[in-house]
């Protein structure tokens, strides 16, 4: 194993193991019982007990945030293209954007339950994409509206076209801004997905284990609920970081 | 038209329109360029020599008066022109020789479709069919010419390096080479050797003069500095302050390959001194333009003596 692989695999893991092992001693420490706090041993017997609920609760939660965040991949570019092209655009939609960003989207979540009634796989998709096209329409729009006005002449005093300068300069160079943004958008997808799982239930992934770890009280299962989140949220994340080096591998230097 | 010239400009005038109302740089402006002639255009900070390149690159249209091209008018972009700035501008995600043949992979797609429905095309087809030979290279080719290109200037070795891996030199000997890839007729220059230290830049000129003495293009150069000017340029045309007219037009005749000594002769000295006057009477700090050239004999004499 080398140097590099120890740094990227054991360095993570081992961080993880001493938060747990802190938290442990703590819960230990002040012999707290778990209905105040549960300790990370306490979830162990959880995940035996109900680990076939939570495959099927997290691959519904899974697909949903992916789905959710794919739209918000979709109209987050094209809605970031049009801001970063056109000026009027970028100054006439900003404040509506910042002002539906800024709605909790816990706000909205009965009312696209009460708008689209029973249609909870659609429902939960909408949230995770509206809690997270935002940083990718500006990140783009920014990239966007900032490319340098030498960049575009290379290609166009040759008479390219704007889509040859589209595709062949800005999009290339937008993408390390987009990856950042979908960085933070993988996370934000997630928390949609959950928002509606949990204020609106539907007897539909990790967020209704977690209700129904609520109603009966069993709180080592709500926190065992976070875990699995919290897990799937590192492997999307890591998901996006390999995609990011396929793509904009040249945005990165060499380090030193 | 003259027959022989390349670049021409007629009675150009251009302004900007901006926040506190029209903003005049470009006044009635005349300039001639011969066929694979070196031009440098100096002049004051400001005065309209960026928005030169950009009318004679067809990336603007000039308010008033023309602009020909090899014979043709000039009002929108053309693959028959090459451009290097300032900035490198290379493409990061691209190695190095993918960034000098991007030019290819325009000019031969425009050149495919831009090719004009003629009306008396059946007068001349052989001709078309050459046309389109000669511009659209083959990709092998293009290959070949981008790392000769390369290695004229230095880079052999560097082929697969990402521009974030190079120095400030580097990337301008790069750029140089992408605004040549596509065998443009005219280059044109906007103070590509401006960033770069002394010696680089020195470096720079001579390869410049490679590169010509290897296929000759016309060349249309802006920069500030004046010995640089003086080293390439067959003719140095000074612009006024803004709005600009050409104001002054000095025609260098160093005949011969030049070197960098040619540069410390009374001769090239002299040459200096009469640009940095001109270039004081365009930001109006001195006299007229048509003073005598007694007027500055006294420094070109004194520069003599440092090198005698």
């Amino acid at each position: 194993m080398t140097a590099e692989t120890w740094r990227k695999v054991l360095a993570p893991a081992a961080f993880i193991i001493a938060v747990l092992a802190v938290w442990e001693g703590l819960v230990w420490l002040y012999s707290l019982p778990d209905y105040r706090m549960a300790s990370p041993l306490d979830l162990v017997p959880r995940y035996i007990r109900f680990w076939d609920l939570f495959l099927i609760r997290s691959w519904e939660t899974l697909w949903r945030t992916v789905a959710g965040l794919g739209l918000a991949v979709v109209f987050g570019t094209v809605l970031g293209m049009i801001m970063g092209f056109s000026r009027i655009a970028r100054e006439g939609l900003y404040p509506l954007l910042v002002g539906f960003n800024a709605i909790p989207k816990a706000t909205v979540v009965p009312i696209v339950a009460l708008i689209f009634v029973g249609q909870h796989d659609f429902n939960t998709i909408l949230i995770a994409f509206m809690i997270s096209f935002f940083p990718i329409a500006v990140s783009v729009s920014i990239g966007l509206s900032t490319l340098e006005p030498e960049y575009r002449d290379i290609l166009r005093s040759l008479g390219a076209s704007n889509f040859t300068i589209f595709w062949k300069i800005a999009l290339p160079k937008t993408l390390p801004e987009f990856f950042g943004a979908l960085k933070v958008a993988v996370t934000l997808a997630f928390i949609g997905t959950n928002l509606m799982e949990i204020v609106s239930p539907h007897g539909q992934g990790l967020g209704d284990l977690f209700d129904s770890g609520r109603i009966s009280a069993d709180y080592p299962l709500m926190f065992a609920v976070l875990f699995a989140l919290a897990a799937l949220g590192i492997f999307l994340f890591y998901i996006v970081v390999f995609l990011e080096r396929i793509f904009a591998g040249w945005a990165e230097r060499a380090p030193g | 038209m003259t027959g022989s010239s390349q670049i021409e400009l007629c009675n150009v005038t251009h302004a900007y329109k901006t926040a506190s109302g029209r903003l005049p740089v470009l006044d009635q402006l005349n300039l001639t360029m011969p066929r694979d002639s070196f031009t440098a255009v100096v002049g004051p900070s400001g005065c309209g020599k960026s928005t030169l390149t950009r009318l004679v690159s067809g990336l603007m249209r000039p308010d008033k008066g023309e602009i020909w091209l090899a014979g043709d008018r000039v009002t929108s972009p053309r693959p028959t022109v090459g451009m290097a700035f300032q900035n490198p501008v290379l493409l990061e995600w691209r190695t190095i020789l993918q960034n000098v043949l991007l030019p290819l992979e325009i000019v031969k797609s425009s050149m495919d479709k831009a090719e004009p429905p003629r009306s008396h095309w059946s007068e001349k087809p052989l001709e078309i069919i050459k046309n389109r030979m000669g511009s659209s290279m083959g990709k092998a080719e293009g290959l070949a010419r981008a790392r000769h290109l390369l290695k004229l200037v230095g880079l052999e070795g560097f082929e697969e390096k990402r521009p974030s891996e190079l120095s400030g030199g580097m990337r301008q000997r790069a750029s140089l080479c992408r605004s040549l890839i596509h065998r443009p007729q005219v280059l044109i220059l906007d103070e590509p050797f401006g960033a770069l230290d002394a010696f680089t830049r020195e470096d720079l000129w001579c390869i410049m003069h490679d590169l010509r003495a290897e296929e000759p293009f016309t060349c249309l150069l802006i920069t500030h500095d004046l010995r640089e000017s003086v080293f390439l340029a067959d003719q140095v045309i000074v612009l006024s302050g803004r709005p600009a007219h050409a104001q002054y037009v000095l025609d260098v005749d160093i005949r011969g390959k030049r070197t960098l000594d040619d540069l410390y002769t009374p001769k090239a000295v002299e040459m200096l001194a009469i640009l940095r006057h001109q270039i004081q009477v365009a930001q109006g700090r001195t006299g007229t333009a048509d003073a005598p050239l007694a007027e500055h004999a006294p420094a070109a004499s004194a520069s003599e003596g440092m090198v005698q």
